[in-house]
């Protein structure tokens, strides 16, 4: 076992929307739990021995027990607690809905943070490539969305919480890569609106302004110009 | 369920392999559809236009790509045997597994095949690591999935079949019994596996086709690994 404590603890990093996809899920259910805020330049042995693997956050600890990788937490979160919270689950029930919100949830992962970094850590060309492969990237996330109020449908969902941490890093994206969302992508960003409406995403993404100056002390420790 | 189901899939991928063996565990009847990577069909680009790869799934009219997905969807479409645990905490740690397979096996794996020197030295470390670490998750049972076959152990199939074929192409050793000795025996008896068999691409004239396009690989992988 890795931890003795019984209930819910969550091992994160405050500006992670990799975390706020697992508090988010967890406010949704409305479940009680512990925010263990870890240092990630001296990691924990709680940590250490929670994700002996990646060594990352975020983890869910559930009666001691680690859950890891924030896409499968949130499931995990769903599937254990379904009955128990009396709230509509994150992934609908029909198998090809849910293989979509998979698919949907997987390619924010595959996308998003990835170009997003090189947005804030490149100049020159590289820098022009981010910018457009984030532009394309977010129209096929709209296109994805359609005329739907959330990914999900008329429900907030399991894809509504894997994308919508990222929210808060549009005015860093928009400030290092030129882009306006509200321009390029009106419908996802009125759906951005639409789910800061929502108490458990209002409550747990960072305000964009920190998100900005966070990246900027980032690039200071790395020596970025 | 009438309807039909097609495997647009890749005689060589074990990301294909995953899709038909999912089905056929399930006892899934389909058309599988072989598509030549290197002249990809309208089919394919119009089914998966987001990532342009195989396998991709079409059941009725509806399309599934992304070999994990697919898995999972297979498994909750069908009757049959499950693929995954009923268990939360054990479904979690499946799927940890598998998504392990593929972010940190799959890249380091093929860098170790087709570099040189130092560059290599370093792959074969990092893969090692993490197949000595998928290894203690097989812990005395037969398969990954315990009894019978389960998303990790679809996950690794590539493992299973593929990457002896490869040591034997690139003249590299990377899993021996000696030091692998669950993961070896795990590779036999899956490779064995009734239902596997059917689906997995005849061993000589896949040895036949990587032999043919090594010097691509080690090419395509020059660009892609850090100088020394």
């Amino acid at each position: 076992m890795a931890g003795e404590k019984k209930g819910l603890q969550l091992l994160d990093f405050w500006v992670s929307p990799f975390g706020q996809r697992c508090r988010i899920a967890l406010d949704e259910k409305a479940l009680p739990y512990e925010y263990l805020e870890q240092d990630l330049g001296n990691k924990s042995e709680l940590l250490l021995r929670s994700n002996p693997v990646h060594k990352k956050i975020p983890v869910l600890l559930h009666d001691g027990r680690p859950v890891c990788e924030s896409l499968i937490i949130v499931q995990y979160i769903d599937e254990a607690f379904s009955s128990s919270s009396g709230k509509p689950p994150l992934l609908p029930s029909d198998p090809y809905a849910r293989a979509q919100a998979r698919f949907w949830a997987d390619y924010v992962d595959k996308k998003v943070y990835d170009c997003g970094t090189r947005l804030w850590k490149t100049k020159g060309e590289p820098q022009q490539q981010a910018r457009k492969e984030m532009v394309e990237i977010l129209k096929t996330l709209e296109g994805a969305l359609g005329d739907k109020p959330y990914f999900g449908g008329d429900e907030f969902g399991f894809v509504d919480v894997a994308f919508v941490p990222f929210t808060a890093w549009f005015l860093t994206y928009e400030r290092y890569g030129e882009i306006s969302v509200d321009k390029e992508c009106p419908r996802l960003a009125a759906w951005a609106k639409r789910c800061g409406e929502r108490e458990s995403v209002n409550k747990n993404l960072s305000p964009p302004e920190k998100v900005y100056e966070f990246i900027g002390t980032l690039k200071k420790k790395f020596g970025i110009e | 369920m009438g309807e039909t189901v097609k495997v647009i899939g890749a005689f060589d991928s074990p990301f294909s392999h995953r899709a038909e063996v999912a089905l056929r565990l399930k006892g899934v009847p389909y058309e599988l559809l072989l598509e030549d990577l290197g002249n990809k069909s309208d089919l394919l680009l119009k089914h998966n236009p987001i990532h342009k790869k195989v396998p991709v799934l079409l059941h009725g009219d509806r399309t599934i790509p992304e070999s994990l997905v697919i898995v999972e969807y297979v498994d909750e479409a069908f009757q049959g045997p499950p693929l995954l645990p009923a268990d939360p905490f054990d479904r979690a740690t499946a799927r940890f597994w598998a998504r392990f397979l593929d972010d940190k096996c799959s890249t380091p794996f093929w860098l170790s095949l087709w570099t040189e020197g130092e560059v290599q030295q370093g792959f074969m470390k990092e893969i090692k690591g993490n197949l000595k670490l998928l290894e203690g998750q097989l812990k005395g049972k037969r398969f990954f999935g315990g009894d019978t076959i389960g998303l990790v152990d679809i996950a690794a199939s590539g493992f299973a079949h593929w990457l002896p074929l490869f040591e034997e192409v690139a003249g590299v050793t990377l899993a021996t019994p000696e030091e692998f000795p669950d993961l070896c025996r795990w590779g036999k008896d899956y490779t064995s596996h009734d239902t596997v068999k059917q689906c997995l691409p005849d061993r000589a004239t896949l040895l036949a086709r990587f032999t043919a396009k090594k010097d691509m690989f080690v090419s395509t992988v020059k660009s892609m690994a850090p100088k020394s």
